[in-house]
């Protein structure tokens, strides 16, 4: 069995972690990209998108190659316990789904995997949560950095009030990446995200200008331009219609060759169509604290959840019973 | 609603009645005096037996109070905008916030007499060791800009806070930096109520009569130095003013041309920053 074929294309982004400094190396070699990725600058592992891929997809594996896991993961909004006790690993380059009824913590869970709760005052993560085996929550690690590599795609669209084509040139400037030539940075994020034809003489225009799906669009590759490993997406069609929502599923499918993708959803076909793994989260009142939390009840590859999930719960959630 | 209408017309007639109050004399005025002359004279001696009507040294006055004002209620009040609004915890604003404006309720007679009684001789002088005179466009500038720092800062944090989180969270999970996100998404996104916080506060400094009459001087001359005394726009129509002047004369009638021309800029600096904003801004 072999899960690992090295590869040195696209995502060696040549990126100086200081500020942008295009003078130091016009000759980037994969080894100065990864050398800027190293432990020492941002507490985090380099990242195993530059080496590895699989070579079986679509095939599933049994167990996922962890990209990122929780481990015995409790998530606390001040004293409200949230979310308890969840343990799960995300597989490299696959497109995991989290689903369960409004307010199970799927949100949460999204957001601590990019230390996007760190934003809300008295949100904490107990329990670890591991990126390439590095405590993400380390107090070495840069949040910055991490959310660098694990982007986020919002539920409604979220474009700067910018061009098309500054949305796009953004990420990559303020994140001080080397770039040769942003004009093909955009053009080929843009192409990505299956937009580049629909935009592509509107760049300079308003991104305000956009439907919603092709700003959401839009908003995936602004996130691709910055060369995550990692796309983080809740509930991503939750505003789009069905047209725009099955282009968002293709990209996802297309996206998976390249990029690990986590997305929330409660459209259970959704789930069923483009997921390789799915894990089921409920809510109910905890035994020691009380609140109404969160917690994981099954996780597995896509296909047994929806024709023979293990649990009672799972099946009765799927089935559109809820229990 | 017959009360409403009312209420309606009598503003506007009242605005008309003000801007035909200030026209007529000063169209006298410009009978008698020649409008190129007026604006590129560079002496003003209006009480003069032989008398000169050139407001450039009125001009200098208030260019050089404004200008000093912004240079110290910009930054500032900006500054403090976004501290109050990006990184700010919620009990440190609620404290900060009702206190700015408590000082926007500050009388500028007391600003003023600041200017005169500390800024001048103790800051200035004493510890910044700056020769000044009683009297000089400096020390009116700094107070004038400090009496201005609330209107910047407080309208600046309603727009910087007006902006949607889901901007700020949308650079953040780019990999942002806090620092980045302010000045490149939510600043830009929040220009056209910044612009508009720091054209009120230039207006009300263009406008400020206290503090330059007591502080920046009444002698009108070419301005061409921070430490200098002058006399500003309004400083000249405050001093006329108190005077004993009787209507119809030429010395009355001066007082609303210089209002004419402080009413004008007032009204040039709105329409140039309403185009600015216009085109700088990014509207979400
Ligand atoms: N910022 C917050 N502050 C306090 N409590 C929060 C916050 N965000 C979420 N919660 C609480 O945490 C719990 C889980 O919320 P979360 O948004 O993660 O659920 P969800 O599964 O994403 O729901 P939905 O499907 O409706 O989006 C809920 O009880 C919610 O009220
Ligand atoms: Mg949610």
């Amino acid at each position: 069995m072999n899960f690992y074929s090295t590869r040195t294309t696209d995502h060696d982004t040549g990126r100086d972690p200081g500020d942008t400094d295009l003078s130091t190396s016009s000759a980037t070699s994969s080894a100065t990209a990864n050398e800027a990725f190293s432990r020492e600058d941002h507490g985090l592992a380099k990242p195993l998108g530059s080496s590895v891929r699989h070579e079986h997809w679509p095939h599933v594996p049994a167990e996922p190659i962890a990209v990122i896991e929780c481990d015995d993961v409790d998530i606390y909004y001040g004293d409200f316990r949230a979310v308890s006790a969840v343990t799960m690993a995300y597989g490299f380059n696959e497109i995991t789904a989290l689903i369960g009824p409004s307010g199970c913590g799927k949100s949460t869970v999204l957001r601590s995997l990019n230390r996007m709760n760190d934003l809300i005052p008295g949100a904490r993560v107990t329990g670890k949560i591991s990126y390439h085996g590095d405590d993400m929550y380390g107090p070495e690690v840069d949040a910055i950095e991490v959310r660098r590599r694990i982007g986020m795609v919002f539920q409604k669209p979220n474009p700067f009030p910018k061009s098309i084509y500054a949305n796009i040139a953004y990420g990559p400037k303020v994140t001080g990446m080397r770039v040769s030539n942003m004009d093909d940075v955009v053009e080929e994020a843009l192409t990505r995200a299956a937009l580049w034809d629909e935009v592509k003489d509107k760049l300079k225009e308003s991104a305000y200008g956009l439907s919603g799906g092709q700003q959401q669009r839009l908003c995936i590759a602004r996130t691709i331009a910055v060369k995550p490993e990692v796309i983080l997406m809740d509930e991503p069609c939750s505003a789009l219609d069905p047209i725009a929502t099955q282009r968002i599923e293709d990209l996802m499918s297309e996206l998976r060759q390249d990029y690990t993708i986590i997305i929330v959803t409660h459209n259970m076909q959704q789930a069923a169509r483009v997921a390789d793994r799915t894990a089921f989260f409920t809510a109910k009142p905890s035994e020691d604290t009380g609140d109404r939390t969160g917690l994981l009840v099954e996780y597995d590859v896509t296909s047994k959840m929806f024709s023979n999930p293990s649990d009672k719960r799972t099946e009765d959630y799927i089935s559109g019973r809820f229990g | 609603m017959a009360l409403l209408g009312l209420a309606g017309a009598l503003s506007v007639v009242i605005t008309v009645g003000i801007v035909v109050a200030l026209l007529l004399p000063a169209l006298d005025f410009f009978r008698e005096v020649n409008v190129w002359d007026f604006l590129s004279g560079t002496r003003w001696a209006p009480r003069f037996s032989n008398p000169d009507f050139g407001v450039l040294p009125l001009i200098t006055g208030t260019l050089w109070t404004t200008a000093l004002a912004l240079l110290v209620a910009v930054p500032v009040g900006l500054g403090a905008a976004i501290y109050l609004a990006e990184y700010a915890s919620p009990r440190v604003r609620k404290v900060f916030k009702p206190a700015l404006e408590v000082l926007a309720g500050i009388p500028s007679v007391v600003y003023g007499y600041f200017a005169l009684a500390f800024v001048a001789p103790v800051l200035l002088e004493k510890i910044m060791r700056i020769e000044l005179g009683t009297f000089s466009v400096l020390a009116a500038g700094l107070v004038l800009g400090i009496m201005i720092i609330p209107t910047v800062a407080s309208l600046s944090e309603d727009a910087l806070s007006a902006v949607p989180q889901a901007l700020r969270q949308g650079s953040l999970a780019l990999g942002a930096n806090r620092m980045r996100t302010t000045l490149r998404v939510v600043f830009p996104a929040a220009i056209s109520g910044i612009a508009a916080s720091i054209v009120l506060g230039l207006s009300r400094a263009v406008g400020e009569t206290m503090i330059v009459a007591l502080a920046a001087g009444n002698q009108a001359r070419m301005v061409d130095g921070a430490t200098q005394d002058g006399q500003t726009m309004t400083g000249f129509i405050a001093q006329t003013a108190t005077g004993e002047s009787t209507p119809g004369t030429l010395g009355y009638n001066t007082l609303f041309a210089v209002g004419l021309l402080l009413f004008t800029v007032t009204l040039l600096i709105n329409m140039i920053s309403i185009r600015l904003v216009r085109r700088f801004r990014e509207a979400y």
